[in-house]
């Protein structure tokens, strides 16, 4: 009957039961856990760019995407964008020598670069009210806001998360669950930048094409 | 307000004014919502003067226990699956009466008894409920209870997760039934056909309760799939390999990756369609941009792999129930894990076959047409496999073994249909006809046989005791009946030229076959209540029927190598694995023992009540949503906010079972399977003895 398993065992000898085994890695299986979250987000920004790519031509006689588009001032949200991925990766090298202050250094310069960004795209979207292309005159304004403002959100929780993490590191330092979350807004912090990669490429960057 | 609001609104009820233009008076609603409360009464009556309270906040409401979870997913779906009957029974009975010009009505419908508008609510929430509250709980509960079991693992990867899926879900289910009484429903189809669902042809709130509860409970069913890939992943006792994964947990894997990764689509096209209602945005508009096709798209991108993901976990129970009762190991079982990995790969490329018709030539429908009939190639791979499993083997029809079997022909009748409509020539003939309706029921029903049939089959395993083996065959016969009353006059009512969603049929011909299909329901009706009087007979006789941890005698998983009901920790010890069918390779060395050489700490996650409490703050969040009371919707965004971080600083989430407690309990358990086996309780039909006689004599030489 067990003819097909691999290898055989003899059954006079086998251990039947394991007492040492202590389940899984909790830090390992948590960050695993989140990887698996972060590819249905990843989902979530995948539907939303199929669809700005059929929405971008139905500016329907309102703003197109060149009119309202500025891929320089986006330029300068990725370079901040990416400092604060930087700052953030050096509070995470920090992490690894064990150094508290070296953590909540590296979070608060990502945290302060992180508002700024905010603080670019309020700028941008403010313009964008006062000329009038709100979300509701066409197709394309609609899936232009969405889009962006999608990962705006992203990074506004992002923001909070890391406002909490500085709290857990100072109140806690590195306990198993304040490491496993550090990693994890690790992994958030740079996927965002990531998404904001594909929203400059495919929104900005084509925009004006 | 963004948007031009039709009707009432003010800043402290939103639009609960519109309460004041529902139609209070009509019967139908009105049994609905006395049969709810007089039900709730009782429930709530019985719980108090049992002095149940304390046991079921701490047994249930705030239980991190996979199996209690599971359980719980459980009874949501089978009672939701009963209000889905309802809708069905009013749906087949309208469609019985008003056929012809000359068929009177009543209660304020020119034919038969629902008016239009009611009609349309009846059909969008019959199938909106029937997929999404009541087949998909129920799949998830079992994988919740059997995967663990399956992998010997002590519990889910994220205990606390999960109950916050379930409470998800229950909130997607409590929607739905508050839109009977309090407002009303989607008419719209369960598909939220655009631009119907936009708010100038859809001014009420029921598209708004049909995306709201969506939306939520598909919030749960993502974080559910992220849990059980992970726990697949990651928990597995030492020796299960991949190559011995049980099949069941290899098809969970598959559908949870299908869920992973499409219910976000679905959850981005209900957000669009949310932004254009409540923002006035120009997605699925007509006009100023808006593309209604692309709705079409996006719904259809998670809606196909979602049929996959409730069927794959029925193809998973049939790949255990039919060993099992063949006393055989399943045949070809690479084939199968690859088939099922197959399965959810093609499952995302054929979303267009939904709509041949649309208009996007030939080359695309041809596309997509290959594309559907690739899937027939896995799925035929396994109906092969189990007839391999079952030929020149020791069959036994107990009723687990009745369901698979009747799922398998089903799933060959289905599966046929659908290779039919896979050819876009036949399907510009039958499309929209009730010809697509019998077909994806005749795929609904075979994961609600295999369901069904996976309830009879691990019920012991969960409770201890076996469901009524008489009582459950008349439950199987009936439901197979009315099965047959019901879907073979619809394919022919199809061919007939009969489309989908009539409230009133203008072709008297077609009555015969609609009576027939009348019938049929009532034979289901008949089937509910033996499932109904199966229950309450197997849990008075619970201590004639207790089994012991093998219930059926030949089983062949791990799950079967801890008590029967399983403890709340799963396995004293974690076991070893040594073969792809452990317990059944146990059995034959006679290796069955339960009891180990010593015992150890476990550790194990703490119950909590922030699950719950998250889910009740989403239900008054989804409700404010609806009637759009801002500020209510605010409040509970921001308690949920302000209880996810109070959860994040806890620290005190779980505590150890010393060694000597765990030899207590397990002694005790021990003691009442011994007593079980003894009397004779766990032998099915005497199969318990033979294999392991066969075994001594193995062992000798
Ligand atoms: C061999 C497998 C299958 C094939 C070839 C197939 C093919 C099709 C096709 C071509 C349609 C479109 C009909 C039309 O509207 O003109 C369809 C509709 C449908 N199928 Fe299947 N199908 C298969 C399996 C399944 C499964 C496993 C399920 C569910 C568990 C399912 C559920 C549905 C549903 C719900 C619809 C109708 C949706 C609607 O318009 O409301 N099918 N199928
Ligand atoms: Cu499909």
């Amino acid at each position: 009957m067990s003819s097909h398993s691999a290898e055989t065992v003899d059954p006079g000898t086998a251990a039947l039961w394991d007492y040492e085994h202590h389940g899984h890695d909790p830090i390992s299986t948590r960050t695993l856990g989140f990887w698996l979250y972060m590819l249905s987000d990843a989902m979530i920004f995948a539907a939303l760019f199929a669809a700005y790519g059929v929405y971008v031509r139905n500016a329907a006689g309102g703003p197109t995407a060149a009119d309202i588009i500025h891929p320089v001032y986006a330029m300068w949200e990725t370079v901040v964008v990416f400092s604060s991925v930087f700052a953030y990766g050096l509070g995470m090298t920090a992490l690894k020598r064990g150094s508290r202050a070296g953590v909540i250094n590296g979070l608060l310069a990502a945290f302060v670069l992180g508002l700024v960004f905010l603080g670019m795209e309020y700028k941008e979207f403010a313009d964008l009210l006062a000329a009038g292309a709100v979300p509701q005159r066409s197709g394309f304004l609609s899936a232009y806001w969405t889009i962006v403002l999608t990962h705006g959100l992203h990074m506004i929780i992002g923001l909070l998360w890391m406002f909490i993490m500085l709290i857990q590191v100072m109140r806690e330092g590195f306990s198993q669950n304040v490491v496993y979350r550090l990693i994890n807004l690790k992994l958030f912090w740079h996927f965002q930048a990531i998404i904001w990669v594909c929203v400059f490429t495919f929104v900005y960057l084509k925009g004006v094409l | 307000m963004l948007v031009d609001l039709q009707g009432p609104w003010n800043p402290i009820f939103g639009r609960l004014g519109l309460l004041l233009e529902v139609h209070y008076n009509n019967p139908v609603l009105f049994f609905a919502f006395e049969l709810s409360v007089v039900v709730g009464v009782i429930l709530l009556f019985w719980a108090t003067c049992a002095r149940k309270w304390g046991y079921i906040w701490r047994e249930w409401l705030t239980t991190v226990d996979h199996k209690k979870i599971g359980v719980m997913y459980i009874v949501v779906g089978l009672v939701m699956m009963f209000r889905g009957f309802f809708d069905a029974l009013m749906i087949r009975s309208q469609q019985a009466i008003a056929v012809g010009p000359d068929s009177p009505g009543v209660l304020g419908a020119a034919h038969g008894y629902l008016p239009p508008y009611h009609f349309d609510q009846v059909f969008t929430a019959h199938g909106m409920i029937m997929i999404l509250v009541a087949a998909t709980p129920i799949l998830v509960g079992m994988m919740n209870i059997i995967v663990p079991l399956q992998i010997g693992a002590r519990d889910m990867a994220y205990p606390y997760l999960n109950a916050l899926g379930l409470w998800f879900t229950v909130v997607s289910a409590a929607l739905v039934m508050i839109a009977l009484f309090i407002g009303d429903f989607s008419h719209a189809g369960w598909v939220g056909l655009a631009p119907l669902t936009e708010l100038p042809y859809s001014p009420g709130v029921g598209v708004d309760y049909w995306i709201w509860s969506i939306q939520i409970g598909s919030i749960g069913t993502t974080m559910g799939a992220i849990n059980l890939i992970a726990t697949i992943i990651k928990m597995r006792a030492p020796g299960m390999t991949w190559g011995r994964l049980p099949v069941f947990t290899w098809t969970s894997m598959a559908s949870n990756i299908i869920a992973l990764t499409s219910f976000p689509v679905l959850g981005v096209t209900l957000a669009l369609l949310t932004f254009d209602r409540y923002l006035g945005t120009h997605f699925f508009t007509v006009g100023l941009g808006g593309d209604l096709m692309m709705y079409t798209n996006l719904f259809w991108i998670w809606g196909h792999p979602e049929v996959y993901f409730v069927v794959l976990p029925a193809f998973g129970m049939l790949s255990e129930i039919i060993p099992t009762f063949s006393e055989k190991p399943l045949f070809g079982y690479i084939t199968m894990v690859i088939a099922s990995m197959a399965i959810a790969a093609v499952s995302w490329s054929v979303w267009l076959h939904h709509f041949f018709t649309m208009g996007a030539g030939p080359n695309v429908n041809a596309f997509f047409s290959l594309a559907t009939m690739l899937v027939g190639i896995p799925t035929g791979v396994k109906v092969f496999n189990w007839a391999f499993t079952m030929y020149r083997s020791r069959i036994r029809f107990d009723t687990p073994m009745l369901w698979a079997v009747g799922s398998m022909f089903l799933l060959i009748s289905g599966g046929l249909t659908g290779m039919m409509l896979a050819v876009p020539a036949i399907n510009y003939i039958v499309h929209n006809s009730v010809f697509v309706i019998a077909h994806f029921h005749n795929m609904f029903l075979l994961i609600v046989y295999a369901a069904f049939g996976a309830v009879s089959y691990w019920f012991p395993k969960v409770f201890g005791f076996k469901l009524d083996e008489r009582l459950g065959k008349r439950f199987f016969w009936f439901f197979t009946a009315g099965t047959l009353m019901v879907f073979i006059p619809m394919y022919t009512l199809g061919f007939m030229g009969m489309t989908r969603r009539l409230d009133y049929i203008t072709h008297p011909a077609w009555q015969p076959l609609l009576i027939a299909e009348m019938v049929g329901i009532g034979l289901y009706a008949i089937s509910i209540v033996y499932f109904v009087l199966q229950l309450v007979v197997s849990i008075r006789d619970r201590e004639k029927n207790a089994v012991g941890a093998d219930a059926w005698g030949t089983s062949r998983n791990l799950e079967w190598a801890t008590h029967s009901p399983v403890p709340f920790y799963n396995f004293a010890v974690t076991p070893i694995v040594h073969d792809r069918d452990e317990w059944a390779w146990r059995r034959q060395h006679g290796l069955t023992s339960l009891r180990p050489d010593h015992y150890v700490d476990i550790h194990m996650p703490k119950n909590t009540a922030v699950p719950l409490i998250l889910g009740m703050l989403s239900l008054a969040f989804g409700f404010a949503m609806v009637w759009r009371i801002w500020w209510l919707a605010a409040v509970s965004a921001i308690a949920m906010l302000i209880v996810i971080l109070y959860r994040s600083f806890d620290k005190d989430t779980d505590y150890i079972i010393p060694a000597a407690d765990v030899e207590r309990m397990e002694n005790e358990m021990l003691a009442r399977g011994n007593k079980v086996e003894q009397a004779g309780g766990a032998v099915g039909s005497g199969a318990y003895a033979a294999p392991q006689a066969s075994a001594k004599k193995h062992q000798g030489d």
